[in-house]
């Protein structure tokens, strides 16, 4: 059975009516995970006979109007927090660690009855774009094996891409969820900052970090975004602004007429592989097209300094919430650590990875005396112009777009001895996540066989649009249809 | 400024962010971490003068809720993250030297 390409709202249509059980449909998605992720390798915790217990107490309850994922598969990645099913964020420091409660997200999810397959790999601590930083494994890009699916929510994006689920959860501090959407030919959406509450994603960049989903198709990212947003009390930053029915006005009438994208000159330059760049154009030419009104006389100056400013601020942020893996109260101690100093300094030293460390002694010396105002405070000062070059431009147009990467999945290995370039990488996505807005990858065609995304900047709190236009430039295009060659299936 | 930072400093930062780096290590983090310092340094270019720092995005402050006391029973399924425990207890080293402890 094949469901990976299936509408959320015509499955539950489908369960409701009994054509598929809630037991089919999660036995399903653990066959294609069984012929794939030998491969692929998406996945570091399996749920399955949870999950299929989970689905026949579903099919036996009857699948409920109004909860629209019950027994419907989805799959977490695993730095977001569920009770009783371990959750290491690809660190040996949390390799057994089994929390005692949910995240928000998980609770709204098992409110709607959804069945968790299982949590799904990524950079150690979310921090990297590769997923080469687990502890683990590395996870392999389902369109060619021996390229990155991109990171942190690499294993998120590649369980989509290879078909084994409809959805998967995603965290993005800097690029997580929309980078590997780019390089796995799906659809991924960072929603606003304060949209969805962060409580139990595991903190790296805390006025960074947001979770989103990443999906099979837009219209199924809108109604799961919805599901999973709103205010919750376990977290002050979350906002109270009323949630949206996006998917409501995602129809044939749904239209780009008149709408005003910008596309900054910084975002089409030098830096972006011309492959790249041929598809991001040609994008944008379907939105004229479709009657949108393409301004590229639009210059951010300040995109440069995105990339510095984030590793400072991200970083610092991180050498501070990391700062509870002391070896004492949960996570992993040195066997060897003799003294209480010894309990702290070795269990971090042999629980953390090459990458979580730099990333700590990179905050922590931006934090440091002495260096607090050339670095930390310099990098916020930054921020506010990053910010300021967002808000005058989108004052007079309704999104921004340009390519989600500069270059497609790169090969494993080609870059992770050089951190420096890796961190290049990310010059698209990071000033998204220092002003907090919205943003999505959406699939929009190939540069030698590997996926290329376009990505869609909004307004504060306008997810909407951002849908809108997503929408019909799927609706009108065939890129999202395409799926890698792999177990034995196309 | 001195955009380079040496091992010394390395290790330096590294004691304060409770972190340990052998002699092999250090040779290696050393110029990775100069290098990214390095490009930290492309922001002195830019001129901030009169420009108020951004900490975080959120347009929330001082948010309240009722102080209600929940009733919790987890001590268990808490301490079974612990690393070792006793009695019901988180068990550490000693805390104090092998001098003090004389004293005890």
């Amino acid at each position: 059975m094949k469901f990976n390409d299936t509408d959320l709202t015509q499955l539950h249509a489908d369960l409701q009516a009994k054509k598929v059980s809630a037991k089919e449909l999660t036995k399903a998605a653990f066959d294609r995970i069984k012929e794939t992720d030998d491969d692929v390798k998406a996945f570091i915790t399996l749920n399955e006979d949870e999950a299929l217990k989970r689905a026949e107490a579903i099919d036996n309850e009857g699948i409920a109007t109004d909860k629209l994922l019950a027994g419907v598969p989805l799959a977490v990645k695993d730095n977001i927090v569920t009770k009783g099913l371990k959750t290491t964020a690809a660190s040996k420091m949390l390799e057994n660690f089994t929390p005692i409660y949910n995240a928000t997200v998980i609770e709204k999810l098992n409110d709607q009855d959804f069945i968790n397959v299982g949590k799904t790999n990524l950079d150690e601590f979310a921090m990297g774009g590769s997923t080469e930083n687990s502890a683990f494994f590395t996870t392999h890009n389902p369109w060619d094996l021996t390229r990155v699916p991109g990171g942190s929510s690499g294993g998120s994006a590649a369980a989509v891409a290879a078909g084994d689920v409809i959805g998967a959860l995603g965290t993005d501090t800097g690029g997580s969820i929309r980078m590997p959407s780019s390089y796995n030919n799906v659809v991924g959406l960072k929603p606003t900052y304060g949209r969805v509450s962060r409580w139990g994603a595991i903190a790296f960049g805390s006025s960074f970090d947001q979770i989103g989903w990443i999906t099979n198709s837009v219209k199924n990212n809108a109604l799961l975004t919805q599901i999973i947003s709103g205010q919750d009390d376990h977290d002050m930053t979350s906002s109270d602004r009323q949630v949206p029915n996006w998917a409501a006005s995602l129809n044939e009438n749904t239209n780009v007429k008149g709408l005003k994208i910008a596309v900054p000159k910084e975002y089409l330059d030098e830096g972006i592989q011309p492959g790249v760049r041929t598809v991001i154009n040609k994008a944008l030419k379907h939105f004229e097209e479709l009657g949108a009104i393409i301004d590229t006389d639009v210059s951010m100056p300040h995109t440069k300094y995105g990339v510095p400013a984030y590793y400072i601020l991200a970083s610092s942020e991180a050498s501070s919430n990391l700062q509870r893996y002391d070896g004492i109260r949960y996570g992993f101690r040195a066997p060897d650590a003799k003294t209480l100093e010894e309990v702290y300094v070795k269990s971090r030293t042999q629980g953390f990875g090459d990458e979580v460390k730099r990333r700590i002694m990179l905050g922590t010396f931006s934090l440091s005396a002495g260096f607090y105002d050339a670095y930390f405070n310099k990098a916020a000062k930054i921020r506010t112009l990053i910010a300021q070059d967002f808000a005058n431009v989108l004052k007079d147009h309704d999104l921004i777009m340009g390519p989600t990467g500069a270059n497609p999945a790169f090969e494993i290995g080609s870059e992770i001895a050089d951190p420096k370039t890796m961190y290049m990488n990310d010059i698209l996505t990071v000033p998204v996540n220092m002003a907090g807005l919205p943003a999505m990858s959406l699939p929009a065609g190939f540069d030698n066989g590997l996926p290329v995304g376009l990505h869609i900047i909004g307004k504060a709190f306008d997810e909407q649009t951002i849908y809108n236009a997503g929408y019909v430039f799927e609706q009108t295009t065939d890129f999202h249809k395409q799926t890698p060659k792999l177990g034995g299936q196309d | 400024m001195a955009s380079q930072i040496d091992q010394q400093q390395v290790k330096h930062v590294a004691e304060l962010a409770k972190l340990e780096f052998n002699d092999a290590e250090l040779a290696k983090f050393t110029p990775q971490l100069g290098s990214i310092i390095d490009m930290f340094e492309e922001l002195q270019e830019q001129n901030t003068d009169g420009v108020d720092p951004m900490y975080s995005p959120t347009d929330r402050v001082n948010v309240m809720r009722e102080d209600v006391a929940v009733k919790s029973n987890e001590r268990e399924a808490l301490l079974k993250n612990a690393p070792d425990t006793e009695g019901g207890l988180i068990k550490v080293p000693a805390i104090m030297d092998d001098e003090s402890e004389d004293g005890e």
